[in-house]
């Protein structure tokens, strides 16, 4: 506690007297023109496929069969599901060689059979951020933190409904500040490292691939 | 892992380190080649210069408010994580931060820790103090991995390994990664360490993070990268410790959206980086993984020097984003392992001297040109050669003198036969009848100045008086005395 006393002690008697004045973030960005919802798809489609992930559009009613399609694709064997309604409509759906479970086990009762069995993991996103091609994942109960980072191939799937022009609209829309979870990640493209002679590579220590399905927004022509 | 010990370089010997990295082709080249990259790179992502302009406005405001209110934002940073169930540390110097660390690894019997980057820890050298202590730290980022089988220190603060090409990554791996041959495929040599780390993230006892921002508001820790190597640090070992610079906290959570965009943009010229972890507390009830302790260290180690003064203050506004160092000529010359410190470039200079003292600086803050290219790309607008020239002038000042706020290491630079010179010159500068003296005596004994002056010559020809004043030419012209 000594160290605490000294520290905020040093820091009192040295910080500057009078108020200042709190800098207006929200100020900084109002007033730029609102997006459509169709154009906060495309940017979030544009930017993640630049950001190397494979973006596919999907219906509402149909996604379940294209991301089995995808796991076909990809020869994934194990798959491992968010639980919730999405995850068990996926189950329904998979192709003959994938075997599919629910992250319902806590993470250190098969810690290397996580890491060294699971090819895939599918979860929902939140909500995303188009500006950047980015994808929200608030972990909790519900949502391991380990199911969007272990598994070699990310698959998401978002709501167009969700996607917000900016970082900053995200965090005012959903009132972050009120409601943090323990654990707040945006995912902005599959794992990446350009520490070897700036050169890109994929795949660093997170997932090497990353599968993003846009759900169409109700109403909007295919 | 540890069978290199690490490197510790006294920045005593800058300009020798200076010389001999100026004479090393390959080196030159990784840093050409890569300063050249970024500078690139980051100039695409502020193509709109008033874009640019006026989100560095309001970074620095954000950053300059943060510091206005500091005690009383650490204070709420420390009630909100706690409330969170995130204990908090506070350290002054790196010792207590290492005796922190330590003690959290013990009661917890641990014995190995896997490390996301974190250059506080390489600041208090927590490897190496660990290390004595039996503990094994695995580096995870790519670039920190391949320095510390190295047995090297970073060189830059955001691309560690920035001085090595991929041949030498390739006989690092070789050597030290079992059954790797030798290959120059980028792709391979990553997918190699990432074989070779996996296992380590799974065995560990502790995961030890750095912290970009926290936020006061929330009790959130944010942290940046592109590998996920920081993710899995801080959410697979059943203890995480993060350990940052106390002035590193801002008071909102919107205050983190416009400096994270130019920290991103300014470090690596990305519009965002892969990840962005915010880690607001352990893992909850019910909730499946994530660490069951979650530990921040507050660390000073020199900073509240800083703080103290108006002027040095602004140092502690950066967002370490390295931009001052991919722009500045000294650096892309000469590197990062030259300065001999943790922190190098522009940013450690102002900053090293808090750190170490001036004494221990050393030349660090005369080793620049003055040339501003680093305050010119600072998203945060810290007015880096005024700093510079201030560290200078302390460094010089009288070691007796007593100031307002004295800084460690005062008058390390000072000399008394300088001192005198100075005297002389403001003397006759003052007093028009000296002025003047000096002036006849300059343009008469011109012939008689020494052709060897002292560190001029070395690189120059030899000062000389003119023939005649610019006073007498202009008081030929008819110009009143
Ligand atoms: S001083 Fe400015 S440019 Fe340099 S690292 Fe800090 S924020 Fe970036």
């Amino acid at each position: 506690m000594n160290a605490r006393t000294n520290m905020l002690n040093k820091l009192r008697a040295a910080a500057p007297r009078g108020a200042s004045t709190m800098p207006d973030v929200a100020a900084y960005y109002a007033g730029r023109p609102a997006a459509t919802l169709a154009e906060r798809t495309e940017r979030l489609a544009a930017e993640l496929t630049a950001s190397h992930a494979d973006v596919r559009v999907v219906s509402r009613a149909g996604w379940a069969v294209d991301v089995a399609r995808a796991l076909e694709e990809k020869g994934v064997r194990r798959l491992l599901l968010q639980s919730g309604a999405e995850g068990q409509l996926l189950a329904g759906a998979l192709p003959a060689g994938t075997q599919a479970a629910e992250f319902s086990r806590p993470l250190e009762d098969w810690k290397a059979e996580l890491f060294e069995d699971v090819d895939a993991g599918f979860t929902v996103a939140d909500c995303a951020i188009a500006a950047t091609g980015t994808l929200v994942h608030l972990c909790g109960p519900h949502m391991p933190r380990t199911l969007s980072l272990v598994p070699p191939l990310h698959l998401v799937l978002v709501d167009a409904a969700r996607i917000y022009a900016t970082l900053f609209d995200a965090a005012a829309g959903e009132n972050w500040p009120a409601r943090m979870p323990s654990n707040l990640v945006m995912i902005s493209g599959p794992s990446k490292t350009a520490d070897i002679q700036q050169t890109l590579a994929y795949g660093a220590h997170g997932p090497a691939r990353l599968m993003v399905f846009i759900l169409r927004a109700e109403g909007e022509a295919a | 892992m540890s069978k290199h010990p690490m490197q510790f370089v006294p920045s005593a010997d800058f300009k020798e380190r200076a010389r001999g990295a100026l004479d090393d082709d390959k080196l030159r080249k990784s840093f050409r080649g890569a300063m050249d990259f970024l500078q690139a790179k980051r100039r695409n992502q502020f193509s709109d210069e008033e874009e640019r302009e006026s989100l560095r406005d309001l970074g620095s405001a954000i950053r300059k408010y943060a510091l206005a209110n500091l005690p009383d934002l650490l204070e709420q940073l420390e009630r909100k994580l706690t409330a969170n169930g995130i204990q908090v540390h506070w350290a002054e110097t790196a010792a207590e931060a290492n005796a922190i660390v330590l003690d959290i690894m013990q009661r917890n019997a641990a014995r190995r820790m896997i490390k996301g980057k974190s250059m506080a820890s390489e600041e208090i050298e927590l490897n190496h103090y660990l290390g004595e202590h039996g503990m094994e730290c695995v580096e995870s980022d790519m670039g920190e991995y391949i320095v510390q089988l190295a047995g090297e220190k970073p060189s830059h603060i955001v691309m560690p390994a920035i001085h090595k090409n991929k041949a030498d990554v390739a006989k690092l791996f070789e050597e030290h990664i079992p059954d790797t041959p030798y290959t120059e495929d980028v792709d391979e040599l990553i997918q190699t360490g990432r074989r070779a780390l996996r296992q380590r993230f799974m065995e560990a006892d502790v995961g030890l993070s750095g912290v970009n921002f926290a936020v006061a508001e929330t009790g959130t820790l944010w942290l940046i990268e592109n590998e996920g190597n920081g993710r899995l640090s801080t959410t697979v070992p059943p203890v995480h410790v993060a350990i940052m610079g106390m002035e590193k906290v801002v008071a909102k959570l919107d205050h983190v959206v416009p400096l994270v965009s130019l920290l991103t943009r300014s470090a690596t010229g990305q519009a965002v980086t892969t990840y962005f972890n915010l880690i607001s507390s352990p893992r909850r009830p019910g909730e499946l993984d994530g660490p069951r302790e979650v530990h921040l260290v507050l660390l000073d180690n020199g900073r509240s020097q800083a703080y103290a003064d108006e002027q040095l203050r602004s140092t502690l506004q950066c967002i370490r984003c390295g931009a001052c160092m991919n722009h500045c000529p000294v650096y892309g010359r000469i590197g990062g392992h030259a300065y001999g410190t943790t922190y190098p470039g522009p940013i450690g200079k102002i900053l090293s001297p808090h750190l170490l003292g001036l004494d221990e600086a050393g030349d660090l803050p005369f080793a620049s040109t003055l040339c501003g290219a680093c305050s010119e790309v600072c998203p945060v607008r810290i007015p880096i050669p005024d700093l510079l020239i201030r560290l200078r002038n302390e460094a010089k000042r009288n070691p007796n003198e007593t100031v307002a706020t004295p800084l460690r290491g005062q008058g390390a630079k000072h000399s008394a036969a300088e001192r005198v010179v100075w005297q002389f010159w403001s003397g006759a500068f003052k007093s028009p009848k000296a002025w003047a003296a000096l002036r006849w005596g300059a343009t008469r004994l011109r012939a008689f100045t020494p052709g060897a002056q002292a560190g001029w010559t070395q690189h120059r020809t030899p000062l000389k008086p003119a023939p005649r004043s610019l006073h007498d030419l202009l008081k030929d012209k008819g110009q009143p005395e």
